[in-house]
């Protein structure tokens, strides 16, 4: 059993000596609603990623309230009736880069990434799978992402009077500057 | 060892999320959902560069009967504009069916309820009005414009205690410049009490009574009772309705407070509604 402890610490620490995270603190996600009636758009640059290069891992969180919207109002209703951040105060992905073994993270250039994995948000968790890019400059990687989520997948209810207003499908967009850690 | 592995990962980056969290300190937010929690003001103000348009009507007596259709033929408005210069300073202005009055308003936030890196139990705006009655004077002499006016000055403490209940208590004085006749009182002070409770996430019962001290019934030549309204919110995301019922007619402090005639015992109750709907102009 003591060795089976040692054992697990070591590997543990071994583990985390030659992997090499990159990490950001200052993500932006934003999310945008077209519609005929109201273009709604929210701004949230700090969200955070870590970025494992050897294993693919890739995971983003972020605080909904730390969203801002032009409209004061709006905002106040994003955080109350919609995403009752007051409950589910974060949201997140965890995933996997799929293509790993096309990306060089020692050389400088644009790759094109398949991520696949679960976004948490209103406290429901759905499977996603998206194409992002991921450029390379001076060894530091930029991670970009654009896809469309549907807020009645994640039980977010909207109201018929607002139904006009609120996209059916939202475009998020991401965009993750990674320092090494 | 795969497993422990991926925990491990999701345990960093919540710790990464805690650590820069730059927020520090949480502040109440929609502690009503509403600048008026009735007929009486909230602690919320409009943030800057909205405008809030409000239409009230207060309906007459329920007691006046089946001819009046239970009050529903008389009809008094209030309209009212109130914008957010900043979001700490909101600023007024009204007309009143209530004696033809024209009414401004301030409102000032002192303090706001937060937690985490500081800390404050509750919200304390400051507000205060002034109201001028454009009736036709019918008396032989000529009435100053100062006799016209009256003026309230509130001080607004609220608590949001969680997402479904807030509670408020409201010191108030209000002045007269002229009153109907010398036994009444020219300072009016009492002490409002208002609550709200969430039924569901758009839908809240509110309720709001004054305290109007001294109880003047006795010395007054109308005989005034406290207000007390009872109501509800129903926000649809950009307007906010409020239907309720009171036992005042006015919609401003002046009136509401000093002098609400009706009488909930004998059915002295008005149907009223607001509407609230909240423009950007920044």
């Amino acid at each position: 059993m003591k060795f089976k402890i040692i054992l697990f610490f070591l590997l543990v620490f071994a583990g985390n000596t030659y992997s090499q995270r990159y990490v950001s603190k200052t993500s932006h996600v934003w999310f945008y609603s077209h519609t005929a009636m109201e273009d709604i758009e929210a701004h949230n640059r700090q969200a955070v990623s870590i970025l494992d290069p050897q294993t693919g891992d890739i995971q983003f969180s972020l605080l909904v309230k730390s969203f801002e919207f032009k409209v004061a109002l709006m905002q106040e209703h994003f955080n109350e009736n919609y995403m009752e951040s007051s409950t589910f105060p974060k949201s997140s992905f965890k995933g996997k880069i799929t293509n790993l073994d096309q990306i060089d993270f020692k050389k400088d250039g644009s790759y094109k990434v398949i991520v696949t994995g679960d976004i948490t948000l209103h406290g429901v968790t759905k499977a996603i799978s998206t194409e992002g890019t991921i450029d390379i400059v001076n060894g530091k990687p930029t991670a970009k992402a654009k896809f469309t989520i549907s807020p009645t997948d994640y039980n977010i209810s909207i109201p018929s009077v607002v139904e006009n207003k609120i996209a059916k499908s939202v475009e998020i967009t991401i965009d993750a500057g990674y320092e090494s850690n | 060892m795969f497993v422990s592995c991926i925990s491990l990962n999701a345990q960093d980056i919540d710790d990464l999320l805690n650590e820069t969290d730059v927020n520090k300190t949480e502040y109440a937010t929609a502690t009503f959902k509403s600048t008026h929690i009735v007929s009486g003001h909230s602690i919320e103000r409009m943030p800057e560069g909205q405008l809030d348009f409000r239409i009230s009507h207060r309906f007459g007596e329920i007691n006046s009967g089946a001819y009046n259709l239970w009050g529903l033929d008389q009809a008094n408005i209030h309209f009212g504009l109130d914008y957010g210069i900043t979001d700490w300073l909101m600023i007024g202005v009204g007309r009143g069916t209530y004696e033809k009055t024209y009414d401004g308003l301030l409102k000032l936030t002192l303090w706001r309820q937060c937690k985490g890196e500081k800390n404050m139990p509750v919200t304390i705006s400051y507000l205060a009005t002034v109201a001028g009655n454009s009736l036709k004077w019918e008396g032989t002499e000529p009435l100053p414009f100062w006799d016209r006016l009256s003026y309230t000055h509130q001080i607004l403490i609220a608590r949001k205690f969680n997402e479904r209940f807030s509670f408020e208590i409201n010191p108030t004085y209000v002045h007269l410049n002229m009153v109907a006749t010398e036994v009444d009182p020219n300072d009016v002070w009492a002490v409002g009490l208002g609550a709200r409770f969430k039924l569901t996430k758009r839908i809240s019962v509110n309720a709001e009574y004054y305290y109007v001290i001294p109880p003047v019934n006795d010395f007054r030549s109308t005989t005034t009772y406290h207000p007390l309204s009872i109501g509800f919110d129903i926000e649809t995301g950009g307007h906010v309705f409020q239907f309720h019922l009171s036992n005042s007619l006015a919609m401003i402090e002046k009136g509401f407070i000093s002098e609400t005639t009706g009488n909930w015992l004998d059915g002295g109750i008005h149907i009223g509604f607001n509407i609230s709907r909240v423009f950007a102009l920044k």
